[in-house]
């Protein structure tokens, strides 16, 4: 018996010596050199994968910074991240103008009624290919909700009063995925400006104006108010439809007063001075239910007969 | 004897066809037709007309625009009204001509006499061919191939024998089952026509054996008439009306993965094609109108319709008695493989076959359960694929995979939704997969 336990032993211990000799010289000769700075980078990074910087992952774009880090930036750490790997790099990091997804469609389930019900596999992408959707409109928002599944930070959410998908702007990164999920393409990333304020047309509805009326009481209807109201031209219309450049953008809100249909939508700003009286009539009449943030005291501004408040303040 | 068939899946709905004892009306022609330019598979054809422009009937409107592509024409006489998009059975808008109707004035062109003309050997394959094209005929079925392009035969190809599609294994359909009844002369002359213009000496027909009058008339004609003509008549089974399957249960030859038919020596037509070639060469009347059958368990009067191409379909429903008031949705095509359509002042287009109003209780799907892995959509489908995996894959975006597991060769028929017991959408899954692959393949043939 002795003789068996010593016998398996020093069998198996000779192969794992040998094992281990075999290892430690091929570890040794095929050593891949990798730069230690790569893991270091990797390990500065948020780590979502989400794919907003244009590499396949984190540790990919890790090693493309190494590498060069001229032009690189992740969106989803922002400048800080960049900062630090800057830092354990040496060298300059650009910083892109910071951004943010805005959801470019005001159809919600009160103004978009529904023209037929749809039961097929629930998700956008196979609604999107297969008809035009369960409204009058076959370019606004199908609410299924693919861009809140590929949202990596919790960003997104249906909302429930809405149909509609909110964006959680502390939490957005701007990575582009919802953007690029989306299969209308009702999310863009626009410029981030002080508070999160914006100024968009919240509609990409390009049908002439009485079919996308029809459809939906919110669309841009192409009446073309906006584009002479706006100062900077930063309003384009194509199409029946007025887009904002929000580069060119200065916020000054003359081309949402204009707006007959609420297609118009500004978004984060303090309420508007009372001494501005035209404006809340104008809104009052078309009925604009624009997204606009009140403090609590501000109750008695004008501003404050918005049918639908969709505040969402933190 | 044993009915032939093909090999492998495949599932038997019921029949339902409620009017095929109804013969063929013509339509009223309507106050104003909509006519899509892009009613074919391929590009859509080019408006050579302007608005305020005087047609007559078959009057050329939009011109092929490519090689896959087909001629339009004029459905009705009167003043073109305006061209612009105008939305479809899908929802989304595509390029149309909307004419206002003013009497009903013909191209001179055109013979509109009944006597049939079996003169076949006056033409020459290539005039054949091309009196087609200028005709704008495309496959009747549904899938609306441009026939043109089905008859030009690659030289280094060679086709055997002309099958003719009578199967309508859709449930419901009567409308080629009508055309076989009150058209059967014209469509065994378009018949030789095809084998003409493919050089073929043998055609066969293919026939469902709940059409036995149907098979009975034809029969007992070409065996007087033409006897290069065979008729076959064929067990019920779905999807017989495919073209592969069909080929598979006359021929016994299967089409290899990825093929076409005439790469086993078929050249596959619709029976109303067939009429259609007739029409077109013998009479020189281009495909302004088609046979629809009108039809749902609670309406009055399911009937067969000679209509005008642009119609609206809000006009058939009510010359069959109006919309039931238990429909719970309106389908354009057969219930397996026909779409849903959202409104009905769309127009009847070269493809549509059928306006199908199904009432509420059978027109929903029934509650989603997970899969069981039972594997009766792999029993089902008769492409030999594996519809549970390919769902997946398409689902989860893996593209890749699902081109590896031949997710083009799912010809869309629906057998595997039909089965599954826990009512999961997996052709939705499926289709989604395959268009994506179609994109990819077509975007790498393009980079070579």
């Amino acid at each position: 018996m002795d003789n068996v336990i010593v016998v398996s032993l020093l069998v198996l211990g000779g192969i794992a010596a040998l094992a281990a000799v075999i290892l430690y010289v091929i570890s040794k000769k095929f050593k891949v050199e990798e730069d230690p700075r790569i893991d270091q980078v990797a390990d500065l990074l948020p780590g979502a994968n989400c794919g907003g910087c244009g590499y396949a992952g984190c540790r990919n774009f890790a090693e493309g910074c190494v590498k060069d880090l001229n032009g690189k930036f992740c969106t989803a750490g922002g400048s800080d991240v960049m900062a630090k790997i800057a830092e354990v790099l040496g060298g300059e990091v650009s910083a892109p103008d910071p951004k943010v997804a805005v959801v470019r469609c005001g159809g919600s389930t009160a103004c978009r009624p529904k023209t037929n019900k749809y039961e097929g596999a629930a998700t956008c992408a196979i609604v999107a290919s297969t008809y035009g959707g369960e409204t009058g409109c076959a370019f606004g928002c199908i609410g299924l909700g693919d861009c809140v599944a590929v949202c990596k930070f919790g960003a997104l959410s249906i909302d429930e009063a809405t149909g509609l998908p909110k964006v959680n702007e502390e939490k957005c990164t701007a990575c582009g995925a919802c953007a690029s999920a989306c299969p209308k393409m009702v999310i863009e990333l626009r410029k981030k400006a002080l508070k999160f304020r914006k100024v968009y047309v919240s509609c990409v509805n390009k049908d002439k104006g009485p079919i996308a009326k029809k459809a939906c009481s919110n669309a841009c209807i192409g009446c073309g108010k906006c584009v002479k109201a706006c100062n900077f031209e930063a309003i384009k219309l194509e199409n029946n439809l007025a887009y904002i450049d929000s580069s060119l953008c200065k916020m000054c809100r003359k081309c949402v007063e204009q707006c007959p249909t609420g297609a118009l939508k500004e978004e984060n700003f303090p309420p508007r001075k009372p001494k501005d009286e035209a404006a809340p009539q104008l809104n009052a009449a078309s009925g604009a239910d624009k997204v606009n943030i009140n403090p609590p005291q501000a109750q008695q501004a004008p501003m404050a007969d918005n049918k639908n408040n969709q505040s969402n303040e933190q | 004897m044993e009915l032939k068939t093909f090999s492998m899946g495949g599932v038997h709905p019921a029949d339902k066809k409620l009017s095929a004892g109804s013969p063929i009306q013509a339509f009223p022609v309507p106050a104003q037709v909509t006519i899509p330019c892009a009613m074919h598979i391929g590009a859509p054809a080019e408006i050579v007309v302007a608005k305020g422009d005087k047609v007559k009937v078959g009057t050329l409107i939009a011109k092929a625009n490519g090689f896959v592509s087909a001629n339009i024409h004029s459905s009705v006489s009167g003043t073109v009204f305006k061209i612009e998009p105008v939305a479809d059975a899908s929802g989304y808008t595509k390029m149309a001509v909307v004419i206002n109707v003013e009497g009903d004035e013909w191209e001179e062109t055109i013979d509109r006499t009944p006597d049939i003309n079996a003169n076949v050997d006056a033409y020459s394959p290539e005039e054949i061919i091309n009196l087609v094209h200028e005709a704008g005929v495309v496959g009747m079925g549904g899938a609306t191939f441009p026939t043109k392009v089905k008859l030009s035969i690659p030289l280094e190809k060679k086709a055997e024998a002309v099958l003719i599609n009578a199967v309508e294994c859709e449930p419901y359909l009567t409308a080629d089952h009508r055309v076989l009844l009150e058209k059967a002369d014209e469509m065994l002359i378009g018949t030789r026509l095809l084998m003409k213009a493919v050089k073929v000496e043998r055609a066969y027909v293919g026939i469902e054996q709940n059409k036995m009058d149907a098979i009975e008339k034809l029969t007992a004609l070409c065996a007087s008439k033409y006897p290069d003509i065979t008729i076959v008549p064929l067990k019920l089974r779905y999807p017989q009306g495919s073209e592969k399957h069909l080929i598979k249960a006359i021929m016994g030859k299967e089409v290899p993965s990825g093929r076409l038919p005439i790469d086993v020596g078929a050249v596959v037509d619709n029976a109303g094609t067939a009429v259609a070639v007739y029409e077109a060469v013998m009479k020189k009347k281009p495909l302004i109108e088609r046979v629809v059958t009108v039809t749902g368990d609670s309406v009055k009067n399911p009937s067969n319709f000679m209509v005008r191409i642009g119609t609206p379909i809000q006009a058939l429903i009510e010359a069959v008695g109006g919309l039931p008031e238990d429909t719970g949705k309106i389908i354009s095509g057969g219930p397996m493989m026909g779409k849903a359509i959202t409104r009905t002042d769309i127009p009847v287009a070269k493809g549509t076959s059928g306006v199908l109003m199904l009432p509420e209780s059978l027109a929903h799907r029934g509650p989603l359960a997970n899969c069981i892995r039972c594997g009766k959509c792999v029993d089902a489908c008769p492409m030999g694929l594996e519809p549970y995996l390919l769902a997946i894959y398409g689902k989860n975006k893996n593209f890749e995979e699902s081109e590896a597991n031949h997710v083009t060769d799912c010809i869309e028929c629906g057998c595997c939704v039909f089965s599954c017991p826990s009512n999961r959408p997996i052709l939705d899954f499926v289709r989604f997969g395959k268009q994506n692959v179609m994109k990819i393949i077509r975007a790498r043939s393009a980079k070579k």
